[in-house]
């Protein structure tokens, strides 16, 4: 699903964003990053959206090489991914079903379909009945359930979710957690980035840790480097 | 649940952000209104400018005793030159009459004549885009051409005159409109500019859900558009606003200048949309290339 092999990233000030990494993420696989800030989590998920190119190595994602896609071909494969962020990066002056039926809106989706699959997508996240609430009138836990459900409404083969937890309390960071782990469990490829170790040291999941844009613990490494 | 479709996004622009696209359109209508006035004045310029062009007029006097038949020929042979919009031919007795009465301080000597010493003439009218010193001198050296003909008058200095305020007429009028046209421009893509910043969050949601280039574009194309065409549509009332309020206050000049015609209005509301078109065009292009 997603192969990075030896890919290095220098941004044009001269900071390196990562050095000489490389890991596979198999399908039906849920990922932590780990790292401090500035460690390299956010260069790996924004080469896997396609927001920038490596400046050496391969980036395979979803069948796509990053670094020779077209501007054609990178709504394609966005579209294939499903994408939740730390401040939700909800359309304010939209309902919660226009955010969530936008994301199918913008990939031409069929009109007499969009309505059924964001109320699927919202029941799923367990906001259907706040489908026509604005996302001010939501508390962060629930303005970030809508944001994994405008992600899960494409069914996308990989779901990315940079620092989803960070801006709530622990309550809600169970719940968002418990939600993306039925989405791994449906099979889509969940990477998330996090600080919250508490959260990954309660789980069995494949942790890659970063340190200065090296990997320097990787889980689902066994001791030949084959991924497990 | 409400659909997004391009037009229904850029009319939601209007209503949740009502105060900055007010702005913006009224920065379209204002810079619109400083060439539409200048063009109002130029198009009145020009129309006083075709008023005394109509008295360039090329006189050839005609010899004593040519025979009647020549010079019905000759009306007809100058009559279709392609320069000629009318032809008159004054004989000696109506430049007489003429004469007495419009000369009136030389009443008293025209009445005791014996002999009428005025020629006959031949008063050619040019067509409008012929009332010009080259032209004119054209038509008079043809004229002059006629063995009958013995002398051509077509006052060179005062056409050439109006030629040379003609000419610095359009050189200036071209530079204060395109002047007037960039700063406009300007204007309006930085305000343009501002609604797309503004909206920039909204942008990078698109992209990273997977919204094509030309999906982002759509609602800002139609934004601009429609506050090009009222910016335009504002220009216009502004502009017949001050045209009305300058003709009650000067009622002399006033009352004898001129408002755009239909084509010219239509052109103004073009020129807007094509401003507010190119402006967003431009501004989220550049965005677009950043995010």
């Amino acid at each position: 699903m997603i192969r990075f092999n030896r890919v290095s990233k220098i941004y044009p000030n001269g900071v390196v964003g990562l050095k000489d990494v490389t890991f596979q993420i198999p399908k039906g696989q849920f990922v932590f990053l780990t790292g401090h800030s500035g460690a390299g989590k956010s260069s790996i998920l924004s080469l896997i959206l396609a927001e920038q190119r490596p400046s050496e190595g391969e980036v395979r994602v979803s069948g796509y090489q990053i670094a020779k896609l077209t501007h054609h071909e990178i709504p394609r494969l966005r579209r294939r991914l499903g994408i939740v962020f730390q401040d939700f990066r909800l359309l304010e002056y939209h309902t919660v079903e226009e955010n969530v039926g936008f994301a199918l809106e913008v990939t031409g989706a069929r009109r007499e379909t969009i309505a059924n699959r964001v109320m699927r997508a919202l029941t799923q996240v367990g906001l259907a009945s706040k489908a026509r609430a604005y996302p001010k009138e939501l508390s962060g836990g629930e303005q970030q359930r809508v944001a994994i459900a405008r992600a899960l409404v494409n069914d996308p083969h990989i779901l990315i979710a940079d620092e989803p937890t960070g801006n709530l309390d622990e309550r809600a960071t169970r719940g968002v957690f418990q939600l993306l782990q039925e989405i791994n469990a449906g099979g889509t490829v969940v990477v998330m980035a996090t600080h919250n170790m508490e959260l990954v040291r309660d789980t069995g999941y494949r942790t890659i840790e970063l340190r200065s844009g090296r990997i320097v613990f990787d889980s689902g490494v066994d001791e030949d480097g084959a991924t497990r | 649940m409400r659909h997004r479709t391009p037009f229904g996004e850029a009319m939601m622009t209007f209503k949740r952000t009502p105060l900055l696209s007010g702005l913006s359109i009224a920065s379209i209508g204002f810079s619109l209104f400083t060439i539409g006035l200048f063009a109002l004045v130029a198009l009145n310029f020009q129309r006083a400018l075709a008023t005394l062009a109509e008295r360039v007029e090329v006189v050839a006097f005609v010899l004593r005793g040519t025979p009647t038949e020549t010079i019905s020929q000759a009306t007809q042979d100058i009559s279709a030159f392609p320069e000629v919009l009318d032809l008159k031919f004054v004989s000696p007795d109506q430049a007489l009459s003429r004469a007495r009465r419009e000369l009136v301080e030389f009443k008293e000597a025209y009445r005791d004549l014996e002999v009428n010493p005025l020629p006959a003439s031949f008063e050619v009218r040019l067509r409008p885009a012929f009332r010009d010193a080259e032209h004119a001198q054209a038509v008079a050296e043809r004229l002059r051409g006629f063995p009958f003909i013995e002398d051509v008058r077509y006052g060179r200095d005062w056409v050439e005159r109006l030629d040379r305020l003609r000419n610095m007429a359009a050189a200036v009028g071209a530079v204060i409109g395109l002047a007037f046209a960039a700063v406009a421009i300007v204007i309006i893509g930085v305000t343009i500019r501002i609604t797309v910043l503004q909206r920039s969050k909204e942008i990078s949601i698109m992209r990273l859900v997977g919204a094509t280039n030309a999906y982002i574009r759509g609602p800002f194309l139609i934004e601009g558009a429609l506050k090009g065409v009222t910016g335009g549509i504002l220009a216009i009332a502004m502009c017949w606003l001050t045209l009305t309020l300058f003709r009650r206050t000067a009622t002399d000049t006033g009352a004898a200048l001129a408002f755009f015609g239909p084509t010219q209005m239509l052109l103004i509301v073009v020129f807007g949309t094509a401003i507010g078109l190119g402006g967003s065009l431009l501004s989220v292009g550049r965005h677009l290339k950043n995010v």
